[in-house]
């Protein structure tokens, strides 16, 4: 009885959480552009969907996601090998970035805008080439990302040192790279991380520090996201200018 | 039925997206750490939570809520619909304030509905013992995202370079990181790359690329991209905002009255 209440709280706030977007998009449909909602069935459906899906996550997050990623991170501290540790970072970064469909889909786009740019010759093959060139250029910067944010956690450097040395990085590359791929730089940096990777660099990050002695989880533990969304942006100008 | 094909396919796509995950976790876990991991059983169930969630929250977005979304981008940024009650002929960027509105309240939305925010929320709140709250994140950073993508999309209007703002942006956070509390600015760096993710990226980029097209002298190639770029730069200035802002009322508080 006390766990379908629990069931029945948790889709509650799943409902609560999609509510801003179906108030947005019913206000804009009829008030602004007058129109009717159509196929409302299936529209219910769908939101009756995304929240059972919402449920389902969050509860799996708790119990699957979160400690995964924590007993492992302690598990490596307290195995103590920084090679494996580096690695197994690595690791992570590349295999969740290398097929990203987000990563996909803008890695074509940034080939067609290439093309159109005369930077690569206008043909299938050269476009499909530079397409998957891109894409294992911006994870290989996400897998050195978070090689880079361990590092920093095991340390215990402040981050605002690095980020803003990132800055400064994408700064300098704007001036030099390309026009044409300027925006698909930016755009990169936002998109690379996914809903099943963010919770669980997030608990390694926590479980390093928190393992740690000497680093505070809240200080020290995040941060990982953060550089993961930044290097891609200083690797794909840097793509742009040698390819 | 159609809708239960879907499903299972979109479920099937995201066990393949999680594939490269678990080898590694798996792979690690057994060569390198070559320990039983705890509680095996129940970290399976939530693998298998987490994929059967995640093929729900995407098929419903693709049944319900993505095409109206989409559709709607299109419908407002159609130049018929711009111009209407504008006698001049003559497009301002200051006729495209339903567009305006309607980024700032979607980036909003879309942004409290996406799981991966949530789950950083979850853990920061775990983390900090409770003193950051799930819902203050949360509407920290959608105010964020709703400000970054209502300029995003001014940029788009009036063709301003893309990179002054992200560098104005960066001075902005640079400056900000001297005055801001000490544990808060790696979650605050960490909010702008969670925001941009499953239910927002779909949306704001149907925005970019409608704009882009029906604005006259706008390439959707070049000048279409760059929203997502300001979805994630302006959540870490509002998060840090978020953090000086309960700081210094908490020291207001905290003073005896005269």
């Amino acid at each position: 009885m006390k766990s379908l209440k629990a069931i029945f709280s948790s889709l509650l706030d799943s409902l609560r959480d999609l509510l801003p977007i179906i108030v947005v998009i019913g206000f804009f449909q009829l008030v602004i552009l007058q129109q009717p909602i159509p196929n409302f069935g299936e529209i219910l459906t769908g939101i009756i969907f995304v929240v059972i899906g919402l449920t389902l996550f969050v509860q799996g997050l708790n119990m699957g996601l979160f400690p995964i990623g924590e007993s492992m991170a302690y598990a490596f501290a307290s195995k103590g090998s920084l090679t494996w540790l580096l690695l197994f970072a690595f690791a992570l970064g590349f295999g969740t970035t290398v097929a990203e469909p987000a990563l996909i889909a803008v890695a074509k786009e940034a080939a067609t805008v290439a093309a159109i740019g005369n930077m690569i010759e206008n043909s299938e093959q050269s476009m499909n080439a530079y397409a998957f060139g891109l894409r294992i250029t911006v994870a290989v910067s996400v897998g050195f990302a978070i090689v880079i944010g361990v590092f920093r956690i095991l340390k215990g450097w402040p981050i605002q040192y690095l980020i803003i040395g990132g800055y400064i990085g994408v700064v300098i590359m704007t001036v030099f790279a390309p026009k044409e791929i300027i925006g698909i730089a930016y755009d990169s940096g936002g998109v690379t991380t996914s809903t099943i990777t963010v919770p669980l660099v997030t608990a390694l990050g926590v479980g390093l520090a928190s393992s740690i002695k000497g680093r505070n989880p809240m200080i020290d533990g995040f941060g990982l996201i953060a550089f993961a969304s930044l290097t891609p942006m200083i690797f794909v100008m840097a793509y742009g200018m040698v390819v | 039925m159609q809708l239960i094909i879907d499903l299972l396919l979109t479920i099937a796509a995201t066990i393949w997206d999680v594939l490269p995950i678990a080898i590694i976790i798996f792979g690690f876990q057994l060569l390198v750490l070559r320990r039983p991991i705890p509680n095996l059983r129940k970290i399976v169930a939530g693998f298998i939570l987490v994929l059967l969630g995640l093929g729900f929250f995407l098929e419903g977005l693709e049944a319900a809520l993505f095409p109206l979304g989409k559709l709607m981008a299109q419908q407002l940024t159609d130049p018929a619909f711009i111009t209407a009650g504008n006698t001049s002929g003559i497009i301002e960027w200051s006729d495209y304030k339903w567009v305006y509105l309607f980024a700032f309240a979607i980036g909003f939305a879309t942004t409290i509905a996406e799981p991966s925010l949530l789950a950083v929320a979850i853990k920061a709140n775990q983390v900090s013992a409770g003193s950051i709250g799930v819902w203050g994140l949360r509407i920290a950073v959608a105010i964020g995202v709703a400000i970054g993508i209502a300029l995003g999309v001014y940029r788009i209007v009036t063709g301003t370079p893309l990179y002054w703002y992200i560098i104005t942006g960066y001075v902005f956070v640079v400056i900000q990181t001297l005055y801001a509390p000490r544990m808060i600015i790696a979650l605050a760096y960490d909010s702008g790359g969670v925001t941009t993710s499953t239910v927002t990226v779909p949306l704001v980029a149907a925005l970019g690329l409608g704009l882009s097209t029906t604005v006259p002298g706008r390439n959707p190639l070049l000048d279409g991209f760059g929203l997502i770029a300001f979805a994630s730069l302006f959540p870490i200035m509002s998060v840090m905002a978020y953090a000086q802002l309960s700081e210094w009322q908490a020291r207001r508080s905290k003073q005896p009255p005269n």
